[in-house]
């Protein structure tokens, strides 16, 4: 019991630091020096100190919004276990709420973003929903594949050390399921090639533009909200590689948070090679998510 | 299942779906190159036990037709042609990757229901195989140059490869060699025909061709 809420607490501590590691790879990329390591540490505890500004036009609904996304998220990370160890909550079927609670941090985000009634951030919950459309059924349809192999519906049992197992008898199917939830990831935490996390272009930028108007406080919220998202989204993937090899907790802790960091170095990578996507073929990039992933659940069916 | 034989054939899936998702006719060409030769390594693949001179003889020939020669033909009608990219098939690409996975299911359901005479090689062998017809098929149907339909033709022979490697072993060879020779005419035959269409018309596009009648009257 101790080893899962000191899981749960690495998470929560140790999300905003990837965020530090993909900046590095990128400025080293560009050649150039780089914010600090822990930047994403400062600009939440700076936000966390200043007020928040609130429209006249806005209602409660604004307000809600950062807190109910920052709650969904943090529950869900009580429910994604930690390198094969099992998670805080963890009960059959509770796929089905981390996807759902993810899809509630999106909804009141999106709904934020409305009630402000301004025309960009309008565009940005367009995109949002647009996008999300293709990459959560690619998602559920990619877990579904892991649980159909494992036989396990529950994230912890999934990723138990099941994924490892199976990787003799199945592995191009694997292959496949990483695929696809590697472009739902750069999807949903809005990497490039789907989102440029820098741009603050209201014409193209996509998650950026939908919090336009929260500050202070909230902001914090929302920063911290998308760091652990990273994590959540990052654990299926490093997940499917590590698991417990019964070298001892600490050990394989270590392990994995190496994977994680590995990970944020793998999108800083992917981030400085590639270039964003025209909006139009973001949808095409995010059917091929979804493709892979049918196909996936298709091979497991035999 | 071996490993190898289902990482092969999933590759093959695959490329059929680079293939309905892509809009560069030149990739198109090297994908189904890739998948010709990927495909004619498969009867050496399965016996590697027990290899016959046949076999290493039409996996050879194969290879050097569908890998070098055909890629070579097409190449060259795309050039005197001049063209680069493929109009927008019918319904789109997303929507055409779509089909493709469809038809992945359609196929597996296909397969499932068939009775094999001898123990499968692999479980996927089947279904990949008739996905890569009607992969072939849809692109033959789909897409509007000429030359794109006539790469339809080598993914359908690639599925029909596929399929007489696994589960026909040697016998399938005579049958296959005729094939080959068939579509090797048929490729050589649309090279000549989609270079003068292009010389008489400015373009290949086939659903063009229908307007023929309206030029003739026009003169």
């Amino acid at each position: 019991m101790h080893t899962k809420i000191v899981q749960f607490i690495l998470i929560l501590i140790l999300s905003p630091f990837l965020f530090g590691v993909i900046n590095r790879t990128k400025a080293f990329f560009a050649g150039r020096k780089g914010s600090p390591l822990l930047q994403l540490y400062y600009d939440i505890f700076k936000l966390l100190r200043k007020g928040a500004v609130y429209s006249k036009t806005t209602t409660w609904i604004f307000v809600a919004g950062p807190i109910v996304s920052l709650s969904a998220v943090v529950i869900a990370s009580a429910l994604i276990p930690f390198t094969g160890y099992p998670s805080l909550i963890s009960f059959d079927g509770d796929i089905v709420l981390f996807i759902y609670l993810l899809g509630l941090a999106r909804f009141f985000t999106v709904m934020a973003a409305l009630d402000t009634g301004s025309s960009f951030e309008g565009m940005g919950a367009s995109r949002e929903v647009q996008f999300a459309a293709f990459a959560e059924p690619s998602l559920f349809l990619s877990l579904a594949a892991l649980a159909r192999l494992t036989g396990s519906i529950s994230l912890s049992g999934i990723f138990s050390s099941a994924v490892i197992n199976s990787w003799a008898a199945f592995g191009p199917g694997i292959y496949l399921v990483f695929g696809a939830i590697f472009i739902v990831f750069l999807s949903e935490n809005s990497r490039i090639p789907v989102d440029d996390p820098n741009t603050h272009l209201e014409l193209t930028m996509i998650h950026e533009v939908m919090v336009l108007d929260h500050g202070g406080v909230d902001f914090a919220y929302i920063l911290y909200g998308a760091a652990v998202k990273f994590w959540l989204l990052g654990t299926l993937l490093v997940s499917m590689f590590l698991g417990a090899c019964s070298r001892g907790w600490g050990i394989d802790v270590a392990i994995f948070i190496f994977g994680m960091i590995f990970l944020a170095v793998i999108v800083g990578i992917v981030e400085s090679v590639l270039a964003r996507l025209r909006l139009l073929k973001v949808p095409h990039f995010l059917i091929i998510a979804l493709a892979l992933s049918v196909v996936a659940l298709i091979l497991t069916m035999r | 299942m071996e490993m190898p034989i289902d990482f092969v054939i999933v590759t093959v899936l695959l490329m059929n779906l680079m293939m309905l998702s892509s809009s560069r006719i030149r990739t198109c060409i090297q994908i189904a190159a890739v998948q010709g030769i990927l495909v004619g390594f498969m009867p050496v693949i399965i016996d590697i036990h027990s290899i016959l001179p046949g076999i290493i003889i039409i996996s050879f020939f194969s290879i050097i037709l569908k890998g070098m020669i055909f890629p070579g033909l097409l190449f060259r009608a795309l050039r005197e042609a001049n063209i680069r990219k493929e109009v927008e098939p019918l319904g789109g690409y997303p929507l055409s990757l779509l089909m493709g996975v469809l038809m992945f299911a359609l196929s597996f359901w296909l397969t499932s229901r068939l009775e094999y005479a001898q123990p499968l090689i692999s479980y996927l062998a089947a279904p990949v195989s008739f996905a890569t017809f009607f992969t072939g098929a849809l692109i033959i149907v789909s897409r509007m140059k000429a030359i794109t339909q006539v790469i339809g033709y080598l993914v359908l022979e690639n599925g029909i490869f596929l399929f007489g490697a696994v589960f026909l072993g040697a016998q399938s060879f005579l049958v296959e060699l005729a094939i080959l020779l068939d579509i090797f005419v048929a490729v050589f035959v649309m090279g000549i025909a989609i270079f003068h269409i292009s010389r008489e018309f400015d373009h290949i596009d086939t659903h063009k061709l229908s307007e023929l009648k309206d030029l003739i009257t026009k003169k």
